[in-house]
């Protein structure tokens, strides 16, 4: 089962690897954690970059950084996805006017100012 | 509150996150797909050697039917040239409401012909035919690099492949403005192929470049090579909207591309190439080069007389390549030509192949033929013996370093690691590391390198520390919202200002929605791809398989399908798209592979391992087919066909029966006296994707 999560981290990783020399952007870590089905917060994805040591200059982060710590991760079931009612319901709870949508600004207001 | 917000911004993250991902791979599939297409190239290379050395030819008409396949496009003098594609001969009839050119060429015809082209009117064949052969008298007077100044006109922009997608090129006017003795331009290459306007981005190109000579600059790029026009869509094209004078215009164009310069220098500073450079690449010998021998870079000009011996050698060699003075493999060389007359008996393999060597001893006379020339120049001296003429500093290289020097130009691609190997993907040029480039800058004191060849998501690109620019004109290449194109602009002081763009206004208005329709034509054309191996998948599946359950763990199906496609493809991400049903994580694998067959039309009755090996070689055929269509017509006939089959299936190593053919003939209607429409033909195997 590990080898197997290995495998996706890596696959996952090379897709992002624009040089093909085994390492990604720092700003693309959050993506590439995403798209393996985990659902951080910003704060949560904060936490885990720390754990990985980040090659300087320039903030690249190294497949052999990376993988055991997102296979980890993974193997933990850390960062599951949100339930849809949950979802539903934080929608909800921000659109006061009950019009179906909430816009960016909205949004960006409660982020900030939350 | 804040925690909504919080929960919000987590989905919406991962939502963009699983979409970015999502167009990447995308990206990885088209251009793994395109490079892997590349490397058909390579097959074809091996399947002619094949026939050269392995295949015994049972009957004087498959020896003949061979030695066709062989005998290379017919080359002209001079005089023959202005003669077979003579143009004053043609009438342009009174009721042709298109542009008609006068020379010499004014503004008022190229802004005639960019208004006709937008309302889709086509050119009369006359005045192409004009056209081109102005073009080539001027062409001939430049040098192989031209030479630019920015202190003519402040700036100069540098186009990169256009691909026959006229909607860029008109944005490109549109958006920096018309060539003109104050707007310099340089385009760098592949003009044609793939896209469906090659014609006309050509016609308008030359245009320019008759009105404005100063400031307009072509550059060839491996494109304008008729060998990879007739794979790549150029030659189809012409035939189709031609189709009476369509022949004398490919001839011409041959006779044109060959004479376009290599490549464009900036203020002594910045060099413009359409591939890139490799370790050997020697600027000297590049001014000096007779350009215009080589008409396709992809065959190798064969030398003569008392180089005779090693050019024997050379050709038995090929199929194991590495034979060659510059020890690199190089490009398919399959240009070896025959005279059908008298040939032996071919009772054994052995005759055959000396038969085969005695001939091309015997062509020496006719060598012109063999070496392409499009001139009656006195080309027979080998270097050897110039040396010993006059000049003793007349440079004797080989025609072989020379042809090495101008395919790699044509066909490299930088690459992120050092030093300086071989370009297998592509099967010519290679690749050359950040070291390469900066010795080469340094030798010929040079800032930078702009070149193209390699479509960039953003429309371009640096490397090598930003001494490499890779700049790409033709947007929305692979698929619409693909790429962006790009075209740079450099002022004296020789810093690039980029402008990208998108000439698809539909692209812009995508929605979510129809934005997930890129990526299906993508997997559509990994769903063909994997259908064209599945014998092979199925082995692959087998050897997972030991208790011959059916079934295999989804892990086990990523490492074979990776070890039969080689294609370097996230096949675990890609999954959930190509596999739809799964029972506790296993796959049935033949049920898998019976629904990817389901998806053609009904041509079940035919053999499933022909079908296969269709598929599978489906643009090596179509490129064998229109060799052995000398005229152009699209239509081979029955016989040829059929020996066509014959050949390739001994060389695939697969069964076939008369009976197969025939099924496989009496798929698609042909009802043209015994000829066989090779274009419906292919097109009738293309996968279909099944209605929802």
């Amino acid at each position: 089962l590990v080898a197997e999560i290995e495998k996706k981290v890596i696959e996952a990783f090379e897709v992002f690897d624009r040089e093909a020399n085994k390492t990604v952007d720092i700003r693309e870590i959050g993506c590439i954690v995403r798209s393996l089905g985990c659902f951080p917060t910003e704060a949560e994805l904060q936490e885990l970059l720390a754990q990985i040591e980040v090659e300087e200059p320039g903030g690249f982060v190294h497949l052999e950084q990376f993988l055991p710590v997102m296979t980890k991760v993974l193997l933990e079931r850390r960062f599951r996805p949100i339930p849809e009612d949950v979802i539903l319901h934080a929608f909800e709870a921000l659109d006061e006017n009950k019009c179906g949508y909430i816009t960016k600004e909205d949004l960006v207001k409660h982020l900030t100012e939350g | 509150a804040f925690k909504a917000a919080v929960l919000i911004q987590q989905w919406y993250r991962r939502h963009v996150a699983r979409l970015e991902m999502r167009r990447r791979c995308t990206w990885r599939i088209f251009q793994s797909i395109e490079y892997a297409c590349e490397q058909d190239q390579i097959q074809l290379h091996n399947f002619f050697s094949y026939l050269m050395d392995q295949f015994t030819p049972r009957s004087n008409k498959e020896r003949d039917f061979i030695s066709r396949m062989f005998i290379s496009g017919e080359s002209y003098k001079e005089a023959e040239l202005e003669k077979y594609c003579d143009y004053e001969s043609i009438e342009v009839p009174d009721s042709y409401t298109g542009p008609r050119l006068s020379f010499p060429l004014l503004p008022e015809h190229a802004t005639a012909l960019l208004e006709a082209f937008q309302q889709k009117q086509q050119l009369h064949a006359r005045y192409i035919l004009n056209l081109l052969h102005e073009t080539r008298k001027h062409l001939k007077q430049l040098p192989n690099i031209s030479h630019v100044s920015t202190c003519y006109s402040e700036e100069v922009t540098v186009c990169g492949d256009l691909h026959g997608q006229l909607d860029d090129l008109f944005f490109i006017f549109y958006k920096n403005g018309l060539p003109s003795p104050s707007k310099s331009y340089v385009f760098n290459g592949d003009f044609v192929d793939r896209g469906k306007q090659s014609l006309e981005v050509l016609v308008i190109l030359f245009t320019f470049l008759l009105i404005y000579p100063k400031e307009v600059h072509l550059n060839r790029g491996n494109h304008e090579d008729h060998m990879v026009n007739l794979r790549y869509g150029f030659t189809k094209e012409v035939m189709q909207k031609y189709k009476v004078h369509g022949k004398k215009i490919l001839k011409m164009f041959q006779n044109v591309f060959c004479w376009l310069p290599l490549g464009t220098l900036i203020d002594q500073k910045v060099l413009i190439i359409h591939g890139g450079i490799s370790d050997t690449t020697d600027l000297d010998m590049l001014e000096k080069i007779q350009r215009d021998k080589f008409i396709s870079v992809l065959r190798m000009k064969k030398r003569k007389e008392s180089s005779r011996k090693p050019e024997i050698q050379a050709i038995n060699g090929e199929s194991k390549s590495g034979t060659d003075a510059a020890g690199t493999e190089a490009a398919p060389r399959f240009s070896l030509q025959l005279q059908s007359a008298q040939a032996p008996s071919t009772a054994n393999r052995l005759e055959f192949s000396r038969w085969l060597r005695q001939t091309v001893q015997e062509q020496i006379d006719t060598c012109r033929r063999l070496v392409d020339i499009s001139e009656s120049e006195p080309e027979e001296l080998t270097y050897s013996s110039m040396v010993s003429l006059k000049d003793v500093d007349e440079p004797c290289w080989t025609r072989q370093e020379e042809w090495k020097q101008i395919l790699d130009i044509l066909w490299s691609d930088p690459m992120p690691q050092e030093g300086c190997r071989e370009n297998k993907v592509r099967g010519g040029g290679c690749y050359f590391g950040p070291d390469v480039t900066e010795k080469f800058l340094e030798k010929y004191s040079l800032q930078f390198l702009i070149r193209s060849h390699e479509c960039k998501q953003e429309g371009y690109e640096f490397c090598h520390n930003r001494k490499v620019l890779t700049i790409f004109s033709a947007s929305n290449y692979y698929e619409i919202g693909s790429n962006r194109g790009a075209y740079v602009k450099l002022g004296p002081d020789l810093i690039p200002h980029f402008v990208q763009y998108q000439a698809n206004k539909a692209a812009h208005m995508l929605t979510m929605t129809q934005r997930q329709d890129i990526p299906e034509s993508a997997f559509r054309a990994l769903r063909e791809k994997l259908f064209a191996h599945t014998s092979a998948l199925i082995s692959a599946f087998k050897a997972y398989d030991e208790g011959n359950t059916g079934r295999i763990t989804l892990s086990n199906w990523a490492t074979a399908v990776e070890s039969v496609l080689r294609l370097g493809l996230p096949w675990r991400m890609l999954r959930p798209q190509l596999v739809r049903s799964t029972e506790d994580g296993m796959l049935e694998y033949k049920s898998w592979l019976d629904d990817l067959a389901m998806e053609q039309r009904s041509q079940e009755h035919i053999q499933s391992s022909l079908l296969e090996v269709i598929y599978r070689n489906r643009s090596n055929l179509e490129t064998i087919f229109r060799i052995i269509d000398r005229d152009h017509s699209g239509l081979i006939s029955f016989e040829e066909f059929q020996q066509t089959w014959k050949l390739f299936s001994s060389h695939m190593n697969v069964e076939v029966t008369d009976d197969g053919i025939n099924d496989l003939v009496r798929s698609i209607d042909f009802n043209k006296d015994g000829n066989i429409d090779f274009n419906e033909f292919l097109e009738a195997f293309r996968l279909v994707k099944q209605c929802p």
